[in-house]
């Protein structure tokens, strides 16, 4: 799984960060972190807003801090595939 | 952090405590006045106005959907609707100062293109809901008011001459819309109007400042503050458990506790620098005597706004430290309308911001925009100074 998370650098990417590393630890999978802090990468997502995460190529989340237990649904989902 | 750049630093500490002459007079007035300042933060700003804020703040972030508001950006919105959006929704968008520039990224490449995303650069800093509520206390309602209306009027100009000198830019990326995700949503409009309003209630009462004459709406409201923001916290309690679950509430907190992690070192930073330098209003205390800041940014003249504008395009200022910086120069004899124009162009762009603009939209569109903000600002700074001062 590759996980990617897209944010200049504020507090608010770090959260989400930790979040997903939190997640990942509680359900014990493992997954390919990335943190993605080029502007013109963060572009190519078509969000409008940071933090963003992406989970597999597909964008999760935008311009907000989701709940662990979202992040966890969404790995979820993607193993299930 | 690079080693090199550390050592640098090093070097330059090293070299300040080595030669700076703590035994002259200006300097010890100006570190005891740098720390005056910062007490009269402590005192005056925190509890009531920076607390406060910093919940509305990690609410607006949180709370508020931003989905209605993205559409408007989309390649295929309408223009003229695309502007006005793009002119007032820092005030929501932009409450930390680190999204503006991914979201011009954004509305530049991906979305209703450069003279939209140029209004929202400009104007957001401006108009986001801190720098609002902490310009306006600290430096007056007219001020903040005025810095308000100035940058959104003006950002529709900026955006409308920035697509004019670039019409030609077309969108490469035709399936325009930005990822939307679905949002569940726990409350209904009017829900949502009653929480805000209670919070900017709370704020608007809590930081009343005691009027000058002891007579009036403004008394009558002075001396029954502290009630009306008991009453006003005991409906935002019942608001809290009735609307809110659990979740939302902790992640208001982290919010809110975010924003103040972020904000509060590099304001207090700010505020002891532009003590030492400055000194608190009308004490020329600082190590900068008062004199010069008159000559160069003191009255009115064309010359002050336009060095205030140039000097504040390339200066960077962390988010909010633009106000006790400016409430120095103020109190040091900085004329209004320079103020104005300081304000203007200051946090709408800096060194670091444009590279990194230019890194997105090239050396020509970047050099155009900064020159357009410098004169812009000077002109509305002019303005603003011709009809205040």
């Amino acid at each position: 799984m590759e996980i990617k998370i897209l944010g200049t650098g504020c507090p608010r990417c770090q959260e989400v960060e930790k979040r997903t590393f939190d997640a990942l630890a509680e359900m014990n999978v493992a997954a390919d972190v990335q943190k993605v802090t080029d502007i013109k990468k963060i572009m190519e997502y078509k969000i409008l807003g940071t933090p963003g995460l992406v989970i597999n190529g597909k964008v999760k989340s935008a311009g907000r801090i989701p709940s662990k237990e979202e992040i966890k649904t969404w790995i979820e989902e993607e193993i299930n595939k | 952090m690079k080693d090199r750049t550390k050592l640098l630093i090093f070097i330059f500490v090293f070299l300040l405590f080595y030669f700076l002459p703590f035994g002259a007079v200006r300097i010890q007035g100006a570190i005891l006045e740098a720390f005056h300042m910062v007490q009269e933060y402590a005192r005056e700003h925190v509890l009531f106005c920076l607390i406060p804020a910093f919940f509305i703040a990690g609410a607006i972030s949180l709370f508020i959907s931003k989905e209605a508001v993205i559409k408007y950006f989309g390649a295929k919105a309408n223009k003229l609707l695309a502007y006005g959006v793009a002119s007032v929704s820092g005030t929501i968008l932009a409450v930390c100062s680190c999204t503006v520039l991914p979201m011009f990224a954004g509305i530049y490449s991906r979305g209703a293109g450069i003279g939209p995303a140029t209004a929202f650069l400009y104007s957001g800093p401006a108009i986001n809901v801190l720098a609002i509520i902490l310009t306006g206390r600290i430096l007056g309602a007219e001020m903040g008011i005025a810095r308000a209306v100035g940058a959104v009027v003006f950002s529709i100009i900026i955006g409308l001459l920035m697509s004019l000198f670039f019409k030609n830019k077309k969108v490469e990326d035709d399936s325009n819309n930005f990822t939307v995700e679905a949002h569940i949503k726990n409350r209904s409009l009017f829900q949502n109007v009653i929480y805000f309003l209670t919070l900017i209630l709370i704020l608007i009462f809590a930081a009343w400042s005691k009027p000058r004459e002891l007579i009036g709406f403004y008394n009558v409201v002075y001396n029954i503050k502290w009630y009306l923001v008991a009453v006003l916290l005991v409906i935002l309690f019942f608001i809290i458990l009735k609307w809110f679950n659990k979740q939302e509430r902790k992640d208001w907190v982290l919010s809110t506790w975010i924003f103040a992690k972020q904000i509060l070192p590099l304001l207090f930073a700010g505020v002891f620098v532009a003590g030492f330098f400055l000194g608190r209003p009308n004490t020329d205390a600082g190590i900068i005597p008062s004199r010069y800041v008159s000559l160069l940014v003191g009255g009115n003249s064309i010359f002050a706004n336009f060095f205030a504008a140039v000097a504040a395009a390339f200066m960077y200022f962390a988010t909010l430290t633009e106000v006790p910086i400016l409430q120095g120069l103020l109190g040091s004899g900085m004329g209004k309308g320079p103020a104005l124009s300081l304000l203007l162009a200051g946090p709408a762009v800096s060194l670091p911001s444009m590279l990194v603009l230019r890194s997105i939209m090239g050396t020509k569109k970047t050099l155009t925009y900064v020159s357009l903000v410098i004169i812009l600002s000077t002109i509305v700074g002019w303005i603003y100074g011709s009809i205040f001062y």
